[in-house]
Formats: C-alpha cells, sequence, structure tokens
C-alpha cells in the first residue's frame, strides 16, 4: 500500500487552527526555518482512511491469540482505556500543584502499596518507564548501595544464559562487568557453576524466575544462600511475574530487588511496541537510594518527596509513565486478592498447552512448566529441514501470532509460548491443533511451510537487504525502488520476540 | 471481572490431559519454603462498574487544566489533541499489539514506524531516526552514549538552559556510562557561545536547547559553530511544534537531534507516558539506540517493512549493545504522526505562529500590568519568564484562587528567580484569558 507521504497533494490539509486576534510575531531571520518539512498533505477523510488500512496490516490481541513467550500478550480491559481518559487524569500537568494532584499521587501510592504487597518487599518506585529501565534503575540502586558501604570491589553481575538479552545490556550501561552462569540438565541454574562464580567482587545476581524456560528454578533458596551469603544482593527480573502472583512473593524467595513489567503481567496495551512501566520494589536496606521524587503519605495527604540524599536521581522525566499506573492499578483493583486465580490459570493453560504438543515437538527440560514453556522445532529441522522459523511463519496461515522463537539462546530452534490466562480452551486447542497440523505438513510437504505465510499482506521480506540498504525513511522524488533489486527472501534465524 | 473463560468442565479436561489432579499440583517444583501461605493483603475485586466510580472519584480530586486556565508549561504542554488521534489510537491493532517481530503479521505498525522517522527527519533535518525514546530526558542519555562511543571522548557539555530534568537524567546515567558532565551557565537567559565552545574542548557533545527552558531563542547555527569547532558533537533539544518555524537543527550543522515528543499528539497525563525522539545524520546510524525500521521486498518483489540493523540491539549483541532499550513508546509515537499528518507542514507553520503570536501578547500585557519580563532583550517562543514582583509560589496561590494557574515558579530550578514565574501560551489560550491572566497578576 502506499505511504501516506504518496498519498499527499500540495495544498491539501486535514487541520484548522481558532484564529486569534493579536498581531503576529515573526522569528528572528537568522532562526527562521528556509524550507517547510514535507510532513504529509491530506483531507481528514484520507488521513483516517490511511491509519485504518495500516491497522488491517497488523494483528493484536483484539485481532486473535498471540502466545509471543515472555511478552504476557493477555487480553487487555477496555475499560482501562476509558478512565485513563478522564480529563483528570489526562489533562493533569505534571507540575501542578500538590493540593491539585490528591487524586493522582493517592492512585500512585496505592499501586505503589499494592506491587509492594505482591512482591513481598517494603518499597516502590513507579518511576521507569519500562522493564529495561527498571533493570538500569535497579543496578544503579545496587551501585549505590555498594558504593555508600565502601565495598567499591563489588563490580561483577552474575546472569545465567538463559538471561534477556536486556540483562546483560543493562549490566553494560551501569558500568558494571557480566559473569554468566550456566543452566543445569533439569533447566534450573547449575548451582556449581554459580558457587565457583561468586566472591567478594560480586555486587549480585540477576535472574527472572520462573526463567526464560518457564521453569520455576528449584534451588532459589540455595542460590539465595550463595549470594547473600557473599554479602550480594539479588535482581529479580519480573518479566515472568504472571506466573507467581499470590503463590510465592520474590521478596520471600530471597530477591532484594524487582522490576515489574506492568505492560506483561499488569495489563497496560503493549501498544505495537509500548508504552510500557518498569516500577521497582525493594528491600529496606535500598529504599534510600531509589530515584527522586517518591510519592508518600502524610496521613491524609499524599506529596512528592525529593528530600532523599542518598538517591540515584532521576531516571525519567516526572513522575513516571502515569497513565499505565492508571491501566494497571485499574486493572489489579477488578482482580483483587484473587490474582492468584490469574497466574493459576495463566499456568494451567500453558500447561495444557504443553501437554498437547510434547509428542510433536521436542521438549528440551521434561518438567510440568509454569505460565510458558519451550519447545525445540529441532526434530523438524533434522528430519525434515524445515525451521523454528518456518513453522512461526505458517502457523500465520492458520491465523494465529507466532511465539517466540530462537529464544532463550541455550535451547537449539526454540519455540517460547505463553498463552497467558485469559485464552479460551477453543483457543487452546485451535493452536494445538494447528502446531500438530504443521508437524505433520513439516513431513509430508515441507515446501508449505518453507513458503509461508501464504496469506498474510506481504510474503516473506528480505531482512538482508533491508540491512544492507538501510533505507529508513522516505526519499520523496529520490526514493529508491528496492523492487528493482532482485531479490531472495533472506530472513534472520535470530530472536524474534521476548 | 470476566476475563476468564475456563468453566470447570474445561478445568477438569486440561487437567486430566495435563495428568494431575489439581492446579495446585502444577506449583510442585515451587519449594515448600517460598510458597506464599496467605492470600495477598489487596482490597476485593471491583466490578466495572464500582471501578469506574472509585476513578472517577479519584481523578475529581485532582485539577486539571480542563479545570482551571494553565500556563503551566517546562516541557509538557497543553496543545490540542485533534479526534483522529484518538479514533487511530483505538484500533485494537495497534493497541493490543507488540514490538512487530514478525513483520507479515506486523505491517501496519511497522509502516507507520517507518512514516514516523520519516516525519522527524523532516523536522529535525537529520538522516535516521529510531522507532521513538522512552521520553525527552532519557534520549538525552542515549545521545551522550551515542556522541561517547563515536569520539572516543567521555566528557558532555550541558547547557544551563536545557531543561533541569533533562540534565538530572543525564547526570543519573552518567555515572554507568563512564561520563564527566560539564554545565555551562546561562548570560542573561540563552547560552554564550564562546563560554560554550570553551567548554567543549575535549568533549564528546555538547546538548542544548531550543527554545530553551526559559523559552528564549538560543543562537542555536552559533551553538552548533561552537561545538564543531572543538570538534564534539551538536546536539539540539528541540519542540515538534516549534519546528513549523524555527530552523531544523540539521541545518545549522548539528549531529543530532532528540527532543520530547509530547506536545504532537499527546495529552499531558501527569507527565507520561509520552515519547522522546531521537535523530541523527547518517553517519551515526550503526550507533544509534532502540529499534529502527527499514524498507524492503517480500518474496514476490512487494514492498514491505522489517525491524532493521538489529546487530545493534541487545537480543542480538547483549552486553555489547548500543542501548538495552525493547519496549519503546510506540502507540505515543504513532499518535505523534497522526497529529503531525493532521497538522500538514501549513499547519504545524500557523501552530507555530499562533503560539508564538499569543505569548508575544501575553508577555506585552503582563508588562503593561506590571510584570517585569525576565530577559527583555530576548525574543521567545511560548514560553517566557516574568518576574510578578512578589514570591511567585504566592502568586501561583493567589491566581489559584482566581481559576488561573500562572505558570511554573523558576525559583523550583533557579537560584535567586523568587519572583519568576515561566509562563506558557499554546493555541488553546485565547486573548480574553491572556487578558484575565493579566488583570489577576496585575491585583
Amino acid at each position: 500500500m502506499k505511504l501516506i507521504y504518496e498519498r499527499s497533494q500540495d495544498g491539501r490539509r486535514a487541520s484548522s487552527l481558532p484564529r486569534h486576534d493579536v498581531p503576529p510575531a515573526e522569528v528572528p531571520e537568522e532562526l527562521r526555518r528556509a524550507e517547510p518539512p514535507r510532513l504529509p498533505e491530506l483531507a481528514e477523510p484520507e488521513l483516517l482512511r490511511h491509519f485504518t488500512e495500516l491497522s488491517t496490516r497488523n494483528f493484536g490481541i483484539d485481532t486473535g491469540f498471540y502466545p509471543l513467550g515472555s511478552c504476557t500478550m493477555k487480553y487487555n480491559p477496555r475499560v482501562n482505556e476509558r478512565v485513563v481518559m478522564l480529563p483528570g487524569f489526562r489533562d493533569l500537568h505534571p507540575l501542578q500543584e500538590e493540593d491539585a494532584t490528591q487524586g493522582a499521587l493517592e492512585l500512585m501510592w496505592r499501586l505503589q502499596e499494592i506491587l509492594i504487597e505482591v512482591c513481598g518487599l517494603h518499597a516502590c518506585s513507579l518511576q521507569p518507564a519500562a522493564g529495561s529501565q527498571g533493570e538500569l534503575t535497579g543496578l544503579m540502586l545496587m551501585r549505590a548501595y555498594f558504593e555508600d558501604r565502601r565495598e567499591h570491589e563489588r563490580r561483577k553481575i552474575v546472569i545465567p544464559d538463559t538471561a534477556h538479552g536486556t540483562n546483560p545490556a543493562s549490566v553494560t550501561m551501569a558500568g558494571f562487568e557480566l559473569t554468566p552462569v550456566q543452566t543445569d540438565p533439569r533447566g534450573n541454574i547449575d548451582v556449581d557453576d554459580l558457587r565457583a562464580k561468586v566472591d567478594a567482587t560480586t555486587a549480585g545476581l540477576m535472574i527472572t524466575n520462573p526463567s526464560t524456560l518457564g521453569l520455576f528454578d528449584e534451588n532459589i533458596e540455595e542460590i539465595t544462600h550463595v549470594f547473600h551469603g557473599a554479602g550480594a544482593l539479588m535482581y529479580y527480573d519480573g518479566a515472568n511475574l504472571n506466573a507467581v502472583c499470590g503463590i510465592s512473593r520474590p521478596g520471600d524467595m530471597g530477591f532484594d530487588i524487582v522490576h515489574i513489567n506492568l505492560h506483561k503481567t499488569f495489563s497496560q496495551p503493549h501498544g505495537g511496541g509500548g508504552p510500557g512501566g518498569g516500577p521497582i520494589v525493594v528491600r529496606e536496606r535500598l529504599e534510600p537510594f531509589l530515584p527522586v521524587p517518591a510519592v508518600v503519605r502524610d496521613g491524609d495527604h499524599f506529596r512528592l518527596d525529593y528530600d532523599r540524599p542518598r538517591s540515584i536521581g532521576k531516571v525519567r522525566g516526572f513522575q513516571g509513565p502515569f497513565g499505565v499506573f492508571v491501566r494497571s492499578y485499574a486493572f489489579i483493583r477488578m482482580w483483587g486478592p484473587a490474582l492468584r486465580a490469574m497466574s493459576e490459570v495463566a499456568v494451567l493453560n500453558a500447561n495444557y498447552l504443553l501437554a498437547r504438543l510434547k509428542e510433536a515437538y521436542d521438549l528440551p527440560f521434561d518438567r510440568l512448566c509454569m505460565h510458558e514453556f519451550v519447545l525445540s522445532a529441532r526434530n523438524l529441522k533434522r528430519e525434515h529441514g524445515v525451521s523454528a522459523l518456518d513453522v512461526a511463519k505458517r502457523l500465520m496461515d492458520y491465523g494465529f501470532h507466532p511465539p517466540t522463537i530462537y529464544f532463550p539462546l541455550i535451547v537449539p530452534e526454540a519455540l517460547m509460548i505463553e498463552p497467558t490466562e485469559t485464552e479460551a480452551k477453543e483457543t487452546l486447542d485451535a493452536f494445538a491443533d494447528a502446531m500438530l497440523a504443521i508437524a505433520r505438513e513439516a513431513a509430508e510437504s515441507p515446501e508449505l511451510l518453507k513458503e509461508a505465510p501464504h496469506g498474510r499482506p506481504v510474503r516473506r521480506l528480505d531482512e538482508v537487504k533491508a540491512a544492507k540498504r538501510a533505507v529508513v525513511k522516505y526519499g520523496f522524488d529520490e526514493h529508491p525502488d528496492l523492487s528493482a533489486e532482485a531479490t531472495a527472501p533472506r530472513q534472520l534465524e535470530a530472536q524474534k520476540g521476548a | 471481572m470476566t476475563f476468564l473463560s475456563l468453566t470447570d468442565a474445561d478445568r477438569d479436561a486440561m487437567l486430566a490431559a495435563i495428568g494431575v489432579d489439581s492446579v495446585a499440583e502444577l506449583f510442585r517444583d515451587v519449594p515448600e519454603g517460598v510458597r506464599f501461605g496467605r492470600e495477598l493483603a489487596l482490597e476485593p475485586a471491583l466490578s466495572e462498574q464500582e471501578l469506574v466510580a472509585h476513578l472517577d472519584e479519584l481523578a475529581a480530586r485532582n485539577v486539571s487544566s480542563a479545570d482551571e486556565i494553565s500556563f503551566l508549561g517546562a516541557g509538557i504542554y497543553d496543545h490540542y489533541v485533534p479526534a483522529v488521534v484518538d479514533a487511530v489510537l483505538s484500533r485494537g491493532e495497534f493497541l493490543t499489539a507488540y514490538t512487530p517481530y514478525q513483520p507479515e503479521m506486523s505491517q501496519g505498525v511497522l509502516q507507520a514506524i517507518f512514516e514516523y522517522q520519516t516525519a522527524i527527519c523532516e523536522l529535525t533535518g537529520m538522516h535516521v531516526s529510531n522507532a521513538s525514546g522512552y521520553d525527552g530526558t532519557t534520549v538525552a542519555a542515549d545521545a551522550c552514549f551515542v556522541a561517547k562511543h563515536a569520539t572516543g571522548r567521555s566528557k558532555v557539555v550541558l547547557a544551563e538552559t536545557l531543561h533541569p530534568q533533562v540534565r538530572q537524567v543525564v547526570k543519573t546515567y552518567a555515572i554507568g556510562f563512564g561520563l564527566e558532565v560539564v554545565e555551562v551557565p546561562h548570560r542573561d537567559g540563552v547560552t554564550d557561545p564562546d563560554e560554550l565552545r570553551e567548554a567543549a574542548t575535549d568533549a564528546a557533545c555538547v546538548i542544548f536547547q531550543q527554545p530553551n527552558f526559559f523559552g528564549c531563542l538560543e543562537p542555536a547555527p552559533d551553538l552548533a559553530a561552537a561545538a564543531n569547532d572543538a570538534e564534539a558533537l551538536a546536539v539540539a533539544h528541540v519542540d515538534p511544534v516549534s519546528l513549523g518555524v524555527l530552523e531544523a537543527p540539521g541545518n545549522y550543522g548539528c549531529a543530532m537531534a532528540i527532543g520530547e515528543g509530547q506536545s504532537a499528539g499527546n495529552y499531558q497525563s501527569y507527565g507520561g507516558p509520552h515519547y522522546g525522539f531521537l535523530a541523527a545524520r547518517s553517519e551515526f546510524i550503526r550507533r544509534m539506540p532502540g529499534r529502527i525500521v527499514g524498507e524492503t521486498t517480500d518474496a514476490a518483489g512487494e514492498r514491505g517493512y522489517v525491524l532493521t540493523l538489529q546487530t545493534r540491539e541487545q537480543h542480538i549483541r547483549r552486553e555489547k549493545a548500543t542501548s538495552n532499550i525493547t519496549t519503546n513508546q510506540t502507540l505515543l509515537a504513532l499518535a505523534g504522526l497522526v497529529h503531525l499528518s493532521w497538522l500538514g507542514p501549513q499547519g504545524l507553520r500557523e501552530l507555530g505562529e499562533t503560539c508564538m503570536s499569543l505569548a508575544a501578547y501575553a508577555k506585552e500585557r503582563l508588562a503593561d500590568a506590571g510584570a517585569e519580563p525576565l530577559f527583555p532583550d530576548r525574543a521567545t517562543f511560548k514560553e517566557f519568564a516574568i518576574r510578578v514582583g512578589r514570591p511567585a509560589d504566592e502568586v501561583v496561590r493567589s491566581a489559584r484562587s482566581r481559576g488561573i494557574h500562572p505558570g511554573y515558579p523558576l525559583r523550583r530550578e533557579y537560584a535567586g528567580m523568587d519572583d519568576a514565574l515561566l509562563v506558557c501560551v499554546t493555541e488553546k489560550r485565547t486573548r480574553g484569558e491572556l487578558d484575565r491572566l493579566a488583570e489577576v497578576l496585575a491585583a
């Protein structure tokens, strides 16, 4: 379809602005814009049709099943979109006076209290903008904590080989060094490997639990013992919190710092890639280092507290992604203590799908799973030459969004499947039927998989050409015609999802 | 609350298929010692109707710009958001999708991001834009990271007229990045190019804001030239709404342009979620943080879009990545694209002119009423700093009791500005409201 710039005609416009009866003011000539930006020029009906057409070429949870592992693609209640548009929230300025923001501050304070209870910890900052910023903030806290204790030699962060790429990337950004640790044959962290790597230079551990394999680490108590015994801290990446709400709390497992992905467990819509929210929740001894401002309660009054001399500072503007807080708070209030049931059903749905699929696909770690599980298509690759990528593309023809593939990295041809609690059994069955049909097709007509998808707005796309040519904006009259350049749909067998 | 579909019969059938007797058994790998032995101490569940009533009550305890005539700005602005923005953002196909990992399922959002990147490049005069950053503060930290690696230098220079929160966030990140942060004080509301040139010696980059935090127009081309003289990268922090009337940073020697996108397409929302933008000249493309969408073709030779240059990113490069960012602010950036497309080049220019003219009128009226511009010699855009002759907090209190929020007390950010207010005027204010502001402040 056309780009919006290709629908544009000189002189058309959608906007009308109020006319004000004031004298015109002029920009000094040396600062004045010489050439106008080539923004689209369309009347409003065509503008809306363009974006509506784009939306029909996209797939969301509202469209269908989206088992993208580690992303927790659950239903996003529409009432959340209504309440976030209340003028008292939507049109509230972040620098409004405290007496005029009591409702917003109370909502934030209440959400903090809820997250503290869910995590079994002591204090919370809602400020980080997303999970990866929550990670970075958590690592900054570790750094500030050890510097405060004059333990400057603690430079190392231990991360398992199953970790999200954000974890090692955050370690570098926080100025720490990475110490990788292996996974044992049951899918737990290899505790012997771990022991050998933890010493007086270790600042902390950074893991998800359940892990990215969808497995609860059976040795978590021993791991905590190793780290706390060495004076190091434990960081919980909350990407997989949807499995354990009300069942096992990170604080009770021994973790000192937790980040929560509000867009995963607490249903902020993923928005095509954001916004998210990445609050961090910590044990008492880390509270002094949390970002400013803190949201605190004095009797019936709520306020922003900047008087935190040991704080790491600000990690984001203002008080954080407030609209995300409204939605997550609304979501949690509709569940109440039954959040436990949410996690139970997420785990039930995942285990049911696992039970239906484990005969047709390799299961690298044959255990009950938590909220997600990881299969391998290596049997199909070995026997029929089809890859996890091919399986993913073929799933599109059956009307499903593919799972996360090629992650975690320790599983070859990985298919990481997370159904979430909001799917019906019929949906799970239809997906399982499709996966089983695809496994049969792999044997009978592998070309069907290799050429998939067949029914999407585009066929497989050439990712190699995209990276090589790096056409990252419309070039107007000089825009290249990439279809004139010979192509094969070269796609990278690299992580897609998580 | 009916977000679950499983019936009792479904559960029984599923447990049987799994081969366990109960849901509890599914959690057998969770060691006894870390199981949570009680119910979560949360308030009882609310029905949808009760929830709306509860949130109505909380929202009603805030005073928004729907309740009082607001002249608050300082980084977040009360611009008009057209209805088409709400219409597009409510499409479930955009709202409830995730990052376009599978391009065949996600051409809609991929093309939208490509169009957004084009719009940002057009506004800023740059060659490449990422798919968005968290906000106008974190993109500044990102720019410093790019500059450090591009130049091999570790000093960054920030103009004191750069938004205080942007400076604070850069300082928070600087420790982990190994950056030394130097600030250049303002001279009568703007940055002196000679001082900046001196500070920029051996610096990776210089970040200044245009229009700056005080609303003043910086001598931006001279500042960029000063940075370039010292071989530091010039980075302009800009307001998208200004770029219909103000020159694009790419046209006066900047290496990167960054900013807070809120004023294009986003509500104030108590400070977020919004989006930050980061655009650069082409030589920095492989050092850019975040997602980037590129054009390509499919197996049939048809045009399509994919996430590209991913070898920069955390999921491939891990500890050597250009950033840890994954989830960004796509939906808010889409709002920006829709708003900018609604405005078009003509509308964007008119919007800038309107804000500027209204603000100039307000400044004059306030001066007539006895208030004194803090920086009388400086040209301004949609904000200006003004001395009100009394402690600004007091003036805010008394004006608010008359239904007007007159602006942000600068005392909270800068020493020696006890009686100064930063007044912001958008196209949503009317001449009558400006007259009323002058009347209230004169009282």
